[in-house]
């Protein structure tokens, strides 16, 4: 069964109609890749699986769960956790502090007055941050300030972020958007290690060369429909896929 | 700001505000400082100021409002002793309680909103309050004159007890110990460690984390399962206790309560205590405080005679110039000292007294240059 179904989803901005009748089912334990020129309607799609914007009609189901009405922080509660096109992080925090964070949210929940006990006693939960951030190569800087991050440093917290709850979902807008090559290659690697774990992934991406190296399946979006679906060796020859990307430039 | 911290460095750090309570008396001996009714107030705004810096300090939000819950809990502990006893403990958790409620509604309704308009809504809070207390409610308040103690005041506790109180009004007292003099300002100073060790937990523990991350991040807060709503009320709502507390302390060293505690300028005052010590740092409020009090008891108490004999080394004509310039700030012009001070202080050392007290501690440890104090090495991708 599918761990996210998209029915019928449509989201008008006044007379712009962002989302036309999309489409989607991603399997447990795939990466699922959205791709679509500019202004397609991909970050639109995304944000309505997280609650920052509510189709006017359409189901969204997660896990037999429906994601509609229900707020952020409730939706990751649930077992999804995303990154953003541009890395969110808390800056002014250490970047052991940036990891132990969410996986407080995962052990008290999305409330609780835990004003006594130090942080330093909560050494498990320190083990474990520390064990993510090994694992994304930023263990040395544990103590650093995430603000002084490079882009890509910064990328690799939010993924060891995100990695920490165990998310059942991740959803990445775009994870190398602006990045240099190096950052871009070093990133495709850790989401490549990310993917080998199982972890279910949506993720949206311009660049074919990470779509192609990474996903199992690929969605294509144009002007807010989706116009094709499949593995990825054949979306390359579709003729539709093409046509919207003005005569394969890209492809 | 991140504090680097171990369990020992906060162990020193108590110790030392401990000594520094326990010999206050003598340590501001020689710059004038060292009566009981100076020293009370440092230790009753240092825990206003260490309650506001949990709230702005950490989140961010920024109260114009905190006067109210000052004025609150005066109110409140005034009303203990003329119903209930002159004893202070119950005037004290009172008015915590009152204050705490207080901030829970008016939190409750400005935490709506974020940044300026967060500001503006807890300002208009405020002077609601304060217009309230001269109009509406002066069944409450007793309007401009004040809440006093009278003669006929039932005190309840104090009556079914048999404690008695002699022919005048009756002053407080904790079981007996005067609230006056010394003893007065030790069991303020008591008080203040204590908050102050409670203000040391909550910014140690992960609760004081999570607040941090608010002021940091709050879009990536509630994408991380985080309801950052509840975490800003429950701040707002430590703060507004430790004010009510603050407000209670102040009645219990001059059982009366007057409204103008709850002007808008007491707000703003909290706010340039926190600014001046340091946002967000332990320490700095308490010495924002301090600085605050002492300039508008001592400076303001200077006068011309004073001056002259400060200025009495140098020959005639450059005496009285020197005094008619210094003059200016001193006596009344006390608040033109303090403003250059403050913005002496926000231009050169934006962290507050407290980033000039890193500096200096750096310098002594050695190899640290101007500014490695506050950011860390570098890292390259
Ligand atoms: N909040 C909004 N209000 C109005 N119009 C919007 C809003 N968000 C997106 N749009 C419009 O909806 C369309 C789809 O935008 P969306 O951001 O989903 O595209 P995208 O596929 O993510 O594009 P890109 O590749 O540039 O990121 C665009 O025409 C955009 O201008
Ligand atoms: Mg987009």
């Amino acid at each position: 069964m599918a761990i996210l179904t998209v029915r019928n989803v449509n989201k008008r901005f006044g007379g712009l109609k962002a989302l036309d009748d999309v489409n989607l089912e991603v399997q447990p334990g795939t990466v699922h890749a959205i791709i679509g020129p500019n202004g397609a309607g991909k970050s639109t799609l995304l944000n309505c699986f997280v609650g920052r914007l509510e189709p006017d009609t359409g189901v969204v189901d997660f896990d037999g769960v429906s994601l509609l009405g229900m707020k952020p922080h409730e939706i990751n509660q649930a077992g999804v956790s995303r990154v953003f096109q541009t890395p969110e992080i808390f800056g002014d925090l250490t970047l052991v502090e940036n990891v132990m964070l969410p996986a407080f949210a995962r052990r008290d929940g999305a409330f609780r007055i835990n004003g006594w006990r130090p942080v330093l006693s909560e050494t498990g939960i320190r083990e474990l941050a520390m064990e993510m951030l090994r694992d994304v190569g930023l263990a040395d800087h544990a103590q650093t300030v995430a603000s002084q991050l490079s882009r890509g440093d910064k990328r690799r917290l939010e993924l060891a972020m995100c990695l920490v709850q165990e998310p059942k979902l991740l959803l990445l807008d775009e994870p190398t958007a602006g990045m240099a090559r190096a950052d871009t290659n070093n990133t495709i690697d850790l989401l490549k290690v990310i993917a080998g774990r199982g972890i279910t992934m949506v993720v949206i991406e311009h660049d074919m060369h990470v779509v192609f190296s990474l996903a199992d399946r690929v969605s294509v979006l144009a002007q807010g429909t989706v116009i094709a679906e499949d593995v990825p060796e054949r979306i390359k020859g579709n003729q539709k896929v093409q046509d919207a990307y003005l005569g394969g430039a890209h492809l | 700001m991140i504090e680097k911290h171990s369990r020992r460095g906060d162990l020193l750090l108590l110790l030392g505000f401990a000594l520094v309570v326990a010999f206050a008396p003598t340590i501001f001996e020689p710059i004038g400082g060292g009566y009981p009714d100076l020293l009370q107030k440092f230790a009753i705004y240092g825990i206003f100021a260490v309650g506001f810096n949990i709230l702005f300090g950490l989140t961010g939000y920024l109260s114009f409002g905190h006067a109210a819950f000052l004025g609150v809990g005066s109110y409140t502990a005034v009303w203990s002793f003329k119903l209930l006893t002159m004893n202070v403990l119950p005037a004290l958790v009172l008015a915590t309680v009152m204050g705490g409620l207080f901030a829970l509604f008016i939190g409750f309704i400005a935490l709506r909103r974020s940044g300026i308009y967060f500001s503006i809504l807890t300002l208009a809070f405020a002077q609601m309050s304060y217009n309230l207390a001269y109009s509406v409610l002066t069944p409450i308040t007793n309007g401009e004159t004040g809440l006093q103690l009278t003669h006929g005041d039932p005190r309840v506790l104090d009556a079914l007890f048999g404690v008695q109180h002699g022919d005048g009004l009756p002053s407080t007292d904790l079981f007996g110990m005067s609230m006056s003099g010394w003893s007065g300002y030790y069991f303020c100073g008591v008080v203040l460690f204590a908050m102050f060790y409670v203000s040391l937990r909550i910014f140690r523990s992960p609760f004081g984390m999570m607040l941090r991350a608010v002021k940091s991040n709050q879009n990536r807060m509630n994408y991380t399962g985080i309801n950052t709503r509840p975490y800003t009320l429950a701040a707002f709502v430590i703060s507004g206790m430790y004010a009510g507390l603050a407000g209670g302390l102040m009645a219990v060293t001059d059982p009366l309560a007057g409204a103008e505690r709850m002007q808008w300028t007491a707000s703003g005052e909290v706010v340039l205590m926190t600014i001046l010590g340091g946002t967000g740092t332990l320490l700095g409020p308490v010495l924002g405080a301090g600085v605050i009090k002492y300039f508008e008891n001592i400076f303001s108490a200077f006068n011309e005679a004073t001056l002259m004999d400060v200025f009495s080394f140098l020959p005639e004509t450059l005496q009285h110039g020197a005094v008619a310039i210094t003059g200016l700030f001193v006596g009344e012009g006390w608040h033109l000292t303090l403003g250059a001070l403050f913005m002496l202080i926000v231009i050169f050392l934006p962290g507050g007294l407290m980033e000039g007290v890193n500096r200096i501690k750096a310098l002594f440890r050695g190899g640290l240059r101007r500014g490695e104090v506050r950011r860390p090495a570098t890292m390259t991708g």
